[in-house]
């Protein structure tokens, strides 16, 4: 029990910030909840007609695939990256952590970010993860560094960067070289200034007294529903820009250099694509410069509508409000120096 | 929403995951690489459920009369008493579940309801052409008076080769219809690198012996010549080459709406 305690802070303690969204809830609603949810569906089948009717037009339609495809594509990597968060908190050792990475939090910051290498997913996948290793008492620099670089610098991605541009080969390099910079820097930006008490994790049962079986799939379960909660948040407001606003806007931010690389870098956080398939988009984006287009790929597997959400939900509003910007600002910086460099 | 609710949701859209992937469902979403994944999200989701439902009927009950528990003996004796149980007790019911998860329903209802269909011309006249130039050539045509290539290939033979490796020959291919705001017609195929959200458009114009009716959306297989004409996408200036239609009949909705060939 004691080691249970000793790894969740602030579970107790939180105060209720409705970044959990479930603060203050009369308990009466949680015993209504199965049928709350009967009624729910119950209601979508007998309106079935009407609801596909209103949903008829294009705009509603394409915003309604998108939505859809946005979750279907997260939800594997988002289980996947579930699934391996809750090994991390019911069956690898805190100690082993302590012992994998360097002592000292400046040395441990580059070392977890080229860890970000061998996680082979989106960037749906490395949030839980990164929030299994806070809980699990990596420092909160390295577990960053980690989260910021493995949806970037991983072989699957950079091999998709490569196929997309196949006559600026550099593209790639400069994209790993950016994306681990940024990553480093966020970490030890961190280091420096960051406090503890604005990472706040969500309250988090804790099952550990149940089992390992128990506390296993309980992870699983809680993390799926919460983390698959802003998701739907998140793909909602990425399928609201594709369906609605007009891409031809863009056209007119590409002729200056600044505006440029800005644009991109906005149109990165807004669109929320899968960093696994971003490049290709990228690399569509031909009235734009490369160093401006590497900008997109450097900001979109950092942060972007979707990503902020889930950061909201592992780590709580406090943190997300503050480290969005500055990996947003880091990023842009970094990716113009480096594209102006290397590009 | 509670452990029960949760439960079910996890079991029905993990269920509604596996039915899209063992159906053809899931290509209108993402791409078909996807599916092995998708299949065993579908599963965990559902070993999720059981699992939530399993440990939910066992919980009232004392624990040390668990059996069949997954993990070592040993080591939940040692935690089981002292205290543990009674901290679980206490919080069972303080810590509330997420509300957020609510949301949950929205994907759910709407992946099995309304089974939205696959990105049509409203997307790609709003999206610019993805056509890129392939720097590894163009492989040979097959024999034959007639040749039958995807629509991204014949683009980009078009457009960056300009019809040298076509020959002359008859082209036959296969895309759904567009019409631009000056009422000219376009045939497309959006290309997916992942999902929808990436999907982007491939145009060619039809000139010649276009059909009649032009109803957007409606799949066409089109035959005919090279010609030199193109023009400019308005969305981003990339090239759109035309094809000298002789020939167009309707088609059923190929079983992949989009083409993954050109990217990997």
């Amino acid at each position: 029990m004691t080691t249970t305690n000793a790894t969740r802070p602030a579970v107790e303690d939180s105060e209720p910030d409705g970044t959990t969204a479930d603060a203050g809830e009369p308990k009466g609603w949680q015993f209504n909840s199965p049928l709350v949810l009967t009624m729910l569906l119950l209601a979508g089948v007998v309106l079935q007609g009407p609801i596909r009717g209103a949903l008829s037009a294009p705009v509603m339609q394409s915003w309604m695939t998108v939505f859809v495809a946005v979750i279907v594509q997260a939800l594997p990597f988002l289980v996947l990256g579930v699934m391996l968060s809750a090994v991390i908190a019911v069956f690898v050792p805190p100690s082993f952590f302590a012992r994998a990475l360097p002592k000292r939090p400046a040395l441990a910051v580059p070392v977890a970010g080229m860890a970000g290498a061998v996680l082979p997913g989106c960037e749906c996948a490395s949030v839980p993860v990164a929030g299994a290793l806070v809980r699990r008492g990596v420092t909160p620099a390295a577990a960053l560094a980690f989260l910021l670089s493995a949806p970037a610098i991983n072989p699957i991605v950079l091999t998709a960067t490569a196929v997309a541009f196949p006559g600026d080969p550099e593209m790639v390099l400069a994209r790993f070289v950016a994306s681990l910079l940024v990553a480093c820097a966020m970490g030890w930006l961190w280091h420096r200034l960051g406090r503890a008490d604005w990472l706040r994790p969500p309250d988090r049962p804790s099952w550990e007294d149940l089992g390992k079986g128990a506390a296993f799939w309980g992870s699983v379960r809680h993390d799926v529903m919460h983390a698959g909660g802003f998701l739907v948040v998140g793909a909602m407001a990425a399928a609201t820009l594709k369906a609605v606003v007009p891409a031809d806007w863009l056209g007119l931010a590409a002729d200056n250099l600044v505006f440029s690389i800005l644009a991109l870098a906005v149109l990165a956080v807004l669109l929320s694509i899968c960093s696994e398939a971003d490049a290709f988009v990228a690399a569509s984006l031909t009235q734009f410069s490369l160093t401006a287009r590497l900008t997109f790929l450097v900001v979109g597997p950092m942060i972007d509508l979707k990503l902020f959400a889930m950061q909201t939900a592992t780590f709580g509003r406090g943190f997300a409000l503050r480290f969005a910007p500055a990996t947003f600002t880091l990023a842009v910086l970094v990716s113009s120096l480096v594209g102006a460099v290397l590009l | 929403m509670n452990r029960q609710a949760q439960a079910a949701v996890l079991l029905l859209t993990g269920g509604a995951i596996l039915h899209a992937g063992l159906t053809d469902l899931y290509l209108r979403y993402v791409k078909a690489g996807l599916r092995p994944l998708l299949l065993t999200a579908g599963v965990v989701l559902i070993a999720t459920a059981i699992a939530t439902v399993w440990y939910e009927r066992r919980s009232p009950r004392p624990q040390r009369d668990g059996d069949g528990e997954r993990d070592g003996d040993g080591e939940r004796d040692g935690d089981g008493d002292g205290g543990g149980h009674a901290h679980r007790d206490g919080d069972g019911h303080a810590h509330r579940e997420p509300r957020i998860a609510w949301l949950m329903v929205l994907p759910l209802l709407a992946l099995v309801l309304v089974s939205p269909p696959a990105l049509g011309s409203y997307s790609a006249m709003r999206t610019g052409t993805a056509l890129q130039k392939q720097p590894w050539g163009f492989a040979e045509l097959p024999k034959g008076d007639t040749v039958r290539l995807s629509l991204v290939d014949y683009a980009g033979r078009a457009a960056y080769d300009h019809g040298r490796s076509l020959d002359d020959r008859r082209i036959r291919t296969a895309g759904f219809l567009a019409v631009g705001s000056d009422g000219t017609p376009y045939l497309m195929r959006m290309a997916l690198s992942c999902c929808a959200a990436d999907a982007q458009p491939v145009k060619i114009g039809l000139t010649g012996r276009t059909p009649t009716v032009l109803r957007p959306d409606t799949w066409l297989e089109v035959t005919g010549t090279y010609t030199g004409k193109q023009t400019k996408d308005p969305v981003n200036d990339g090239i759109i080459p035309f094809l000298n239609v002789t020939e167009t009949k309707p088609i059923k909705a190929p079983k992949d709406p989009y083409d993954e060939s050109w990217n990997g």
